[in-house]
């Protein structure tokens, strides 16, 4: 006989209590992670977004495209190693539902701007000989069971008409962090067909990404680069893709304090479920607490039996509840939408919180039923009757 | 024959809602070591807090308890546990058997105050059920038990660490003829074979006929031997 055999036995009294008591945490745990995983994806997302990069677009709004000829003025300006210019293509793949961002772009540049996307050699060349050439990530590849020299065909909004892409290339993500869903084809392709339909349309670039040359100060080069087009009929703005990232979502801020809100309520909840279980058990054990007190037991070992009970409860919930919630991202996760969350995983930082926060709140839990334990008379408590 | 027990001009008040009950007035008793003493009286008259003062899980509103030479009003709460689970071995009506614990594991709680080893606790924990004669229940739990059972694990764990004291507060109120001759059997043994000093509280005149002293009480008086 030792502590924790007082305690395991002690927690197996009540087996159906318990367990709903474990289900009851385990629900709102996953709800927590959940909630959190949100939290954590989104700010993955903005983080994701390079401080060595910039996205220059037109001050006005990032609707309005810009001139080419913008593209080589940026690439002189100080302190920029690499550029590329994309444009937002949109477009439907097979049914509206499947979104995922698909864009035209420089194919013999985008892979030196965006290292974080992962491709081989062949599957580059490929990309950069073949006109209507594309490379998708390797998210949407398994997800539409795409394969290399498949035909895609998006039917265009923005650049309305049946388009025709040749898959060349799957790239890799290069970590957990990098978005594994975007499309990516040749301007030039989308273009020539502009000069053809809509000669207006041609000509024209949605933005212009730059990779600073290490140590250059960001802000400079933003000022340095809009400064050459102030007072022009586009004026431009620059910023790091963080801030672009984190200006992107601004607008949405309100629903992820909300969301804040509601994971702290959820601890509370925990806390109630769990607290409301040990009082009960304890309440009717109380004439036994006082009986190991008459036999010589303190305060010390009514904290060890009460809390060790409720710390135990606490955290099978939490194991259960972050199973729950690995297999409740691994669902979300598909259906997420992918301009919000293009990564959605569980963060580590969400595992040690949930098992610690349940560990934790087992301990708080426990506070009220080993106080009124070792606070009633020994004498009292042996007169108690339920 | 030294004194086990001095109780001098003990009295105990309990105040609920601002209500004050005097529930012991001026009571004195000595009790030898070894001696087997049952309190007896009608039901309200003192007799289980009498019986927990002296077993210290009580603190008298006046008066002085000694146990065995120590003044126990001046112990504070820590000490005195620590010297309830030396000096003294509870017996309660209701047996107070934790019921998700085996007959061993309930006998083995009061050790797990003592340094002992693993094999000292394992011999003392079968001694004490061997001496209650139920050696082969060691892994009944308490409802696989009868009353009479029951209480005689209660007993096992009472005498486990071997106190010098046993308090037992009716412990045949709830059973039936022969439980009750059982348990008294055990008790006188316990009394005159290990020379455990009794106190046993009781309703029941055929259980008290089995101890040595009869000590009456009457609405917190203790009354003159032999009344
Ligand atoms: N902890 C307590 N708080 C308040 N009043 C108490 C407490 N313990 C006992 N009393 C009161 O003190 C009086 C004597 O109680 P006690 O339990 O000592 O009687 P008793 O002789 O053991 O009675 P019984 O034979 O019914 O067990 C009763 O009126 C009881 O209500
Ligand atoms: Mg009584």
């Amino acid at each position: 006989m030792n502590t924790t055999r007082m305690v395991m036995k002690n927690t197996l009294r009540h087996p159906l209590r318990n367990i709903l008591t474990i289900l009851g945490i385990a629900i709102a745990v996953s709800a927590f992670g959940l909630l959190r995983t949100v939290l954590t994806s989104w700010d993955a997302g903005i983080e994701a977004g390079s401080v060595d990069r910039l996205v220059t677009r037109d001050a006005v709004s990032f609707i309005f495209p810009l001139p080419l000829a913008y593209a080589d003025k940026i690439e002189k300006t100080e302190g920029i190693d690499k550029l590329c210019y994309l444009n937002w293509f949109g477009g439907v793949y097979k049914d509206k539902q499947n979104f995922f961002p698909r864009m035209a772009c420089q194919p013999d540049r985008i892979f030196d701007v965006y290292p974080e996307y992962v491709v081989s050699t062949q599957e580059r060349e490929a990309f950069i000989n073949e006109r209507n050439a594309c490379v998708v990530g390797e998210s949407i590849a398994q997800q539409f069971n795409i394969k290399l020299g498949d035909l895609m065909t998006v039917e265009g909004d923005i650049y309305p008409g049946k388009w025709d892409f040749v898959v060349r290339g799957i790239y890799k993500r290069r970590d957990q962090n990098t978005d594994g869903t975007q499309m990516f084809f040749s301007w030039v392709y989308l273009n020539e067909r502009l000069l053809q339909d809509a000669p207006s349309r041609a000509n024209k670039i949605g933005w212009v990404v730059t990779k600073l040359k290490p140590g250059t100060n960001s802000a400079a080069v933003s000022k340095a680069i809009d400064n050459q087009f102030i007072n022009s009929s586009a004026e431009t703005k620059s910023e790091t893709e963080r801030a672009f990232n984190q200006s992107f979502f601004e607008s949405y801020s309100a629903i992820f304090t909300a969301i804040r809100i509601m994971s702290i309520l959820i601890i509370g909840i925990i806390l109630m479920v769990l607290g409301n279980t040990m009082i009960m058990s304890t309440r009717e054990r109380t004439r036994e607490y006082a009986m190991l007190k008459a036999l010589g037991f303190r305060g010390n070992h009514l904290v060890a039996f009460i809390a060790g009970e409720s710390i135990i409860i606490a955290f099978i919930g939490a194991i259960i509840g972050v199973g729950m919630l690995y297999l409740m991202v691994l669902g979300v996760g598909a259906v997420v939408p992918k301009q919000f969350f293009p990564v959605f995983f569980i963060a580590p930082s969400t595992y040690i919180i949930s098992f610690s926060s349940a560990v934790l709140l087992g301990g708080l839990a426990s506070i009220l039923p080993v106080w009124h334990n070792t606070k009633i008379q020994i004498v009292d408590g042996l007169r108690f009757n339920g | 024959m030294t004194t086990a027990i001095k109780v001098e001009n003990v009295s105990k008040t309990y105040t609920r809602d601002k209500m004050s009950v005097p529930v012991l007035n001026n009571v004195s008793i000595e009790i030898p070591e070894g001696e087997f003493v049952a309190l007896m009286g009608p039901s309200g008259s003192g007799k289980t807090t009498l019986l927990n003062l002296i077993a210290g899980i009580d603190r008298p509103t006046g008066g002085r308890v000694s146990v065995q030479g120590e003044d126990i009003g001046t112990m504070n709460e820590s000490s005195l546990a620590k010297w309830r689970s030396r000096n003294i071995g509870f017996i309660f009506q209701f047996y107070n058997l934790i019921p998700v614990l085996t007959a061993y594991e309930n006998v083995e709680l009061p050790l797990m105050l003592t340094p002992l080893s693993k094999a000292q606790r394992k011999q003392q924990v079968e001694t004490s059920l061997a001496i209650v004669g139920l050696a082969d229940r060691m892994k009944h739990t308490p409802n696989q038990l009868s009353g009479g059972q029951q209480q005689r694990v209660a007993i096992a764990r009472a005498i486990a660490t071997d106190p010098n004291i046993i308090v037992a507060d009716e412990p045949t109120g709830d059973l039936d003829k022969k439980s009750a001759l059982e348990i008294m059997t055990l008790l006188e043994r316990l009394n005159k074979e290990f020379g455990k000093t009794i106190i046993m509280v009781t309703h029941d005149p055929s259980a008290a006929e089995h101890a040595h002293i009869v000590r009456h009480l009457d609405k917190g008086d203790l009354l003159p031997e032999g009344a």
